[in-house]
């Protein structure tokens, strides 16, 4: 499906200084019995948000009226282990637009792509760097200019530029998905597909 | 130009390229679940297009199937509505659907290969990231996204950017019981869950040529615990003696036709790849994990290492072992564990439990260990009771289950209890995966075996 286009995103963020956060902390396997792409939201980072009784873990970052945003901050190797595009789903239903790693497991990232979250990876240092400023300031503001493909802490004009292939960069800016693409050239598919030998 | 087995399927799929960005993929098979495809199907629905090639998906149920009574209708309402709604996307849409009950029913990367689904030098994907199991033919196999899985239906392409190439070469002889499960955790413990991200891996040498193809399954399986986006074997006389005959491989001229190409699918010498690494095999002992993460694992034997001698945040790490309950320099040696659970699309398969059945014959299920052994699919169920097993397994205190993914990541009732620890022949040991709070250990079925005899780690080495 469509989704909302990206330009340029400003907002406050949500550290998660951890690494390797897996899809089961995303979103528990347990959570995945939907037909209908809803309320993913309310389960996102599920175990280490509330307790088993349901009441929140006052420590967790997700219910820490300090922090809020659209644009999630984790630590290498975010996203790793399942294929589920349920955990991308729940970071865009919680109300994330973008998450920041220096370093993202490929499915998750293109999980991402896929419905329109924008995942930005950085340098270690900058990621250091947005760690140390949102510690400093809760209130801490990233720009996440899609145009010219940089990200700039507000506090300290502190600026690097990530990558992004074109088409994707299209895409995501113009609010298109892959499946317009692959209908227009169904017949070059049809084609291909007659002479396929298996 | 000289090419890789990754560069040659690879290539041969490519419909298009798009300028600036991805290569459009043809896919030649596709799998589909209960869990990640509705949403696809509903997207099908929304955009009113039909599947294109119906014959080329094939629905299994799986994922939150019960493993117990499975001739009577499923008690959970959420899982029902949604193995329900598979049957009827299925129905409409004219694919194959293996649903509970099924002689075919099973988990969906067991049974792929069991009825010829699965064939050398095809592009395989399915909603599941340990879609990389079919690597074990020379298929480039792998796990995508719902999105994804929409793309597949409505147009049988996906669009992807084609990975970097990793060869992982391990030559040599392995050590008494060090099995494939060992040799691919002892592979993710070197370069971490991160280290092949980006990456298409071959796996080459004797170790891999020598296992068995439900040995490569279980490397290949494995793949993308390293972050890899998937990882394969090049096809031998193996590879095709086991798919000869099956269900769905081509015949007669259809198969001359596919041997053609099937020929080609070999690395070319001289051929480069972007990473390569060398182990030897006699470097590999049993292993076992200690932490939350598939790369943290080691020799059975080894003491759990320093945080300071390890790569990454010393906080994350310290985090994981607390979570597990462990220190650093234990060793994990007579650790005592309350579950053991046997199966999945990484253990799930006959050879497993005949692995299983070797070291529990003549002993009892220790008192304080609750076993699930629960079988891949109904062809290795039907294959455990004409083999025999099963009463070595009933003799020996154990019940076996019905086919299912079941507590490998636990959406049915079958959930590790809080605190409780469990040895696992599955694939990731992350928090909570196989029930809020569980605490998993990863192992091989016969260290599995060894500790659901003995009630605690156990070197497997000792009983052989």
């Amino acid at each position: 499906m469509a989704y909302d286009k990206f330009t340029i995103l400003k907002s406050s963020v949500v550290p998660l200084p951890i690494e390797n956060v897996d899809t089961d902390q995303i979103i528990p396997a347990r959570f995945l019995k939907a037909t209908e792409r809803k309320g993913f939201g309310d389960n996102l980072f599920r175990d280490w948000r509330y307790n088993q009784d349901n009441s929140p873990k006052a420590d967790f970052v997700l219910n820490d009226p300090k922090y809020s945003g659209k644009i999630l901050v984790g630590g290498k190797n975010f996203g790793s282990g399942s294929s589920r595009e349920h955990a991308a789903w729940a970071v865009y239903d919680y109300g994330f637009r973008c998450v920041v790693s220096s370093f993202f497991a490929d499915i998750f990232k293109n999980n991402c792509l896929n419905i329109g979250v924008l995942p930005v990876q950085v340098s270690e240092s900058f990621l250091a760097a947005i760690f140390d400023a949102v510690e400093a300031d809760p209130s801490t503001e990233l720009i996440v200019d899609l145009h010219n493909q940089t990200i700039t802490i507000g506090a300290t004009s502190s600026s690097e530029s990530f990558d992004i292939n074109a088409y994707k960069k299209g895409n995501m800016t113009n609010g298109f998905d892959d499946i317009d693409y692959l209908l227009n050239i169904q017949d070059t598919i049809r084609d291909f597909a007659a002479n396929t030998p298996l | 130009m000289k090419k890789t087995l990754f560069d040659k399927v690879w290539d041969s799929h490519v419909v298009q390229q798009v300028q600036d960005g991805p290569d459009i993929l043809f896919i030649d098979r596709h799998m589909v679940h209960e869990v990640t495809s509705p949403v696809a199907f509903l997207g099908l629905k929304n955009r009113d297009i039909p599947v294109l090639y119906p014959a080329r998906t094939f629905a299994t149920a799986d994922h939150n199937t019960p493993t117990l009574n499975q001739h009577l209708p499923v008690a959970d309402p959420l899982s029902a509505n949604q193995l329900k709604t598979l049957e009827d996307n299925a129905t409409k849409h004219g694919i194959s659907y293996w649903g509970l009950g099924h002689e075919k029913n099973g988990i969906v990367h067991v049974v792929g290969p069991e009825y010829g689904i699965t064939l050398p030098g095809a592009t395989i994907v399915c909603g599941d990231s340990h879609t990389s199991t079919h690597g074990a033919f020379g298929a480039i196999a792998f796990g995508i996204g719902t999105s994804e899985v929409e793309m597949v239906l409505s147009t049988q392409c996906i669009m992807q950017s084609k990975p970097k190439s990793m060869r992982i070469n391990i030559n040599g002889a392995l050590g008494k019981g060090v099995t494939p499960k060992d040799v691919a955790l002892y592979i993710i413990s070197r370069l971490t869950t991160s280290g092949a991200t980006g990456y298409f891996v071959e796996y080459a040498g004797n170790v891999f040529t020598e296992m068995s193809m439900e040995g490569r399954m279980t490397v290949c399986n494995l793949s993308i615990e390293m972050g890899a986006r998937g990882g394969m074997i090049a096809p031998d006389h193996k590879t095709f003696d086991y798919i000869q005959g099956r269900e769905f491989t081509p015949k007669d001229k259809d198969w001359d036709k596919a041997m053609g190409y099937w020929n080609t699918l070999h690395t070319d010498n001289g051929a480069n790849f972007d990473k390569e690494f060398h182990f030897n095999a006699n470097e590999i002992e049993p292993m076992i994990t200690y932490g939350t993460n598939p790369g943290m694992g080691m020799g059975i034997t080894q003491g759990i290492p320093n945080a300071n001698a390890v790569e990454g945040g010393e906080s994350t790490y310290k985090k994981s072992l607390a979570y597990m309950g462990y220190n650093e320099g234990e060793n994990m040696i007579g650790k005592p564990i309350d579950f053991v659970f046997l199966g999945s699309c990484t253990n799930g398969r006959i050879e497993d439990f005949r692995a299983f059945a070797e070291i529990i014959k003549g002993h009892k299920k220790a008192d304080n260990v609750t076993a699930w052994l629960v079988p891949g699919s109904h062809k290795v169920l039907n294959a455990i009771k004409e083999e025999g097993i099963l009463d070595e397994l009933h003799e020996a205190g154990f019940e076996l289950r019905e086919p299912g993914c079941s507590a490998c990541l636990a959406m049915n009732d079958d959930k590790i209890p809080a605190g409780k620890y469990a040895v696992s022949t599955s694939n990731r040991n992350f928090e909570g995966r196989q029930g809020p709070g569980s605490r998993t250990l990863l192992a091989s079925p016969i260290v599995a075996a060894a500790a659901a005899i003995t009630g605690k780690v156990t070197d497997p080495r000792t009983l052989l």
